[in-house]
């Protein structure tokens, strides 16, 4: 019982992680059909952020506090700057995106190698995030505690901004009919350039709560890319509860299975999951009723 | 929803006169053949010529990835799954070959990590050469065969595919470096010196492979060309152009997608058995995410619906990648990425549609510009 608690909460710290890194991607996969393979670079750049302000900062605590927002600003700035330079030209092709963006993302990953060196480097941890809690039998660590609590407030804001303000409702309404949306006078291309902002803002973000967990390199982005894609196609584009849902439960899954056999069956198994999980529904967990088509 | 696939233009046969049509394509063919059957060997040391061959065999990948995406729109992202599955086949009979001619029961990486002496037990019929190099071609077609009948049959597809098609290269190669003991793990199938009994260090034999592998990718690019131009060729453009369409008049574009995927796999396994005794080497590292983009990029760059522009495209890219990646590597990537950026972004048809660009732009100098999106 114990092992499966303690498995369990591994699995779901995994999911915070993902769903951080699926929260982006699900808004601007969803909004604009776009496939951000510079989705991990902004992850990366929120990574070094922590790094450098822990450099000119030294309280880890604070400097992981200011990192925060900060983080999130520099890397919504650079998807911004992405989608300003580059996707707003691709609209009408939504998978050469994925190949231009691999593109970005290659020379996103030689500047920070030639900026911060190829090795990885490391950030200290606040102390009061590098305990332990434990209930019963069971541990939870302080800094896995801490990035669930942290993708829980990310969910929250975003549902709330999502939910009751304007700029929320007209996100909505692109997502939901972008040629309707156009014609009732919404901008839908400043709108699509917040979105994008958010979404790589929240990559940023992923990056400030990977520190905690994990060595910062200019690869770090790609080690998660894929899984972030494979939960935003199982929980439906554009759909954050199908996030939610698909990251935690990938997360487990995955944490039972490596316990069980090995990281790499566990992977496969995954993937195989999934292809039998799109037989099911192959528009994902939560689907977008329309009457178009595709 | 607007529609969301729409595509580079199919490269358009400039109108000529009936008679030069008809030979052109024959002509390119054996311009083709002569240089790299004739004039490349001749011309190129023993160092630059295996390493040709290497390119070459990336060039058989991008003849299946210009079917599948190019003409189909199928995005795969994992053609290197298929080419690892072909590779490893044929690295596995060769291993075993190597073993037993050197009077030992397993090969060598496994007597360094392996459990007991006994060889695993899918290791075994790869002794038998007919059915390794059956299943250089059949494994990855049919695991091709299964997943895109599954994905297709539910309609899934464009984004979606193409990242199903990413995490399998994913699964494939983290798989291979979990399996140390019976698949070599990060280091792969390497050191391989025998090929069906010639010994891969002469050079004359490393020739051998090369003529080898310059004509299958003949043989297959003349196979491509025929699907291309034939019924199914089209009906395969018309299912990337407008799917429902071609469902509506009664076609299952289920079926036609699946073609073009298996073939292509098919091909990518081939060109994995050849990469093998070419290079000596087989790893993860050459099949996971990053060089099965770079499969699709090569076609991109060349152009990925025409034939030629995907294999030339493939053979460049990589040449630059081996050359200018040695003496600047940092400098390199950022051209490398530029280079995917601009081809993909603005050049959608690849560098095969520069000449139509062009042409299309000095004619319309003076006249007013209209929708200069496709």
């Amino acid at each position: 019982m114990t092992v499966v608690l303690n498995q369990s909460f591994t699995g779901i710290s995994i999911g915070a992680v993902l769903l951080l890194i699926a929260l982006g991607l699900t808004l601007t996969f969803g909004q604009m059909g776009v496939i951000n393979m510079a989705h991990g670079e902004f992850i990366m750049a929120g990574a070094y952020t922590t790094y450098v302000l822990q450099k000119s900062i030294s309280s880890a605590g604070v400097s992981l506090l200011v990192a925060l927002p900060l983080a999130f600003l520099v890397a919504g700035a650079m998807g911004a700057l992405l989608e300003w330079l580059l996707i707003r030209r691709l609209y009408t092709r939504p998978l050469d995106t994925l190949l231009v963006t691999w593109g970005v993302s290659l020379m996103l990953q030689q500047l920070a190698r030639d900026v911060f060196g190829a090795p990885n480097v490391q950030t200290a941890a606040p102390d009061i995030l590098t305990g332990n809690i434990s209930a019963g039998s069971v541990t939870f660590a302080n800094n896995r505690l801490f990035i669930l609590g942290l993708a829980l407030l990310c969910v929250l804001g975003l549902t709330l901004i999502l939910r009751f303000t304007p700029l929320g409702r007209r996100i909505r309404a692109v997502v939901q009919n972008r040629d309707l949306a156009e014609v009732s006078g919404i901008a839908t291309g400043q709108v699509d350039r917040i979105t994008f902002f958010i979404g790589s803002g929240l990559a940023g973000v992923a990056g400030v709560a990977l520190t905690l967990v994990g060595p910062i390199g200019p690869t770090m982005g790609t080690n998660y890319i894929v899984d972030a894609f494979l939960v935003v196609v199982v929980g439906g584009i554009g759909q954050l509860k199908g996030a939610v849902i698909t990251a935690f439960a990938l997360g487990v899954l995955q944490s039972v299975l490596e316990y069980s056999t090995t990281v790499s069956v566990a992977k496969v198994v995954v993937l195989v999951a999934i292809v039998a999980f799109l037989q099911w529904r192959p528009q994902g967990l939560y689907t977008l009723r329309t009457r178009s088509l595709a | 929803m607007t529609t969301t696939t729409t595509t580079p233009p199919s490269t358009v046969t400039p109108p000529s006169t009936p008679l030069l049509n008809r030979f052109r394509v024959p002509a390119g063919f054996a311009l083709g053949a002569v240089l790299l059957l004739g004039i490349a060997p001749v011309a190129l040391s023993d160092f630059r010529l295996s390493l040709l061959a290497k390119y070459l065999c990336y060039a058989i990948v991008a003849v299946g990835v210009s079917l599948a995406w190019g003409r189909g729109g199928l995005m795969v992202l994992g053609q290197g799954v298929f080419l690892g599955l072909g590779g490893y086949a044929m690295a596995m009979h060769l291993k075993l070959t190597d073993a037993a001619a050197n009077g030992e029961k397993l090969p060598d990486f496994m007597q360094l990590y392996g459990s007991g002496d006994a060889l695993p037990w899918w290791w075994k019929p790869f002794a038998n050469p007919g059915f390794a190099l059956a299943m250089t071609v059949l494994l990855p077609m049919a695991v091709a065969a299964v997943l895109g009948f599954l994905v297709f049959r539910r309609r899934v597809k464009g984004a979606y595919f193409a990242i199903l098609s990413q995490a399998l290269a994913a699964a494939l190669s983290i798989w291979l470096v979990g399996q140390q003991a019976t698949t070599g793990g990060t280091n792969g199938l390497t050191d391989i010196q025998g090929f069906f009994g010639y010994s891969l260090d002469d050079p004359v034999n490393q020739r051998m492979v090369y003529f080898v592998i310059a004509a299958v990718l003949l043989l297959l690019m003349a196979l491509a060309r025929q699907l291309f131009v034939s019924r199914y060729g089209e009906l395969l453009v018309a299912v990337r152009d407008s799917e429902e369409r071609v469902r509506f008049l009664g076609y299952n574009p289920a079926n036609i997608k699946l073609v073009a995927y298996v073939v292509a796999a098919g091909m990518a396994g081939l060109a994995g058995a050849l990469f093998v005794p070419a290079v000596g080497i087989i790893s993860p590292a050459l099949i996971g995410i990053v060089p099965s983009i770079g499969f699709v990029i090569g076609a991109a760059v060349g152009g990925r619906a025409s034939l030629v522009g995907a294999v030339l495209g493939a053979v460049a890219v990589a040449w630059a990648q081996s050359t200018l990646s040695d003496e600047f590597p940092a400098a390199w990537t950022y051209l490398q990425g530029l280079l995917f950026v601009l081809a993909v972004g603005f050049l959608p048809g690849g560098l095969a549609s520069l000449g139509v660009v062009l042409r299309r732009r000095r004619t319309r100098t003076g006249t007013p510009a209209t929708g200069e999106t496709a």
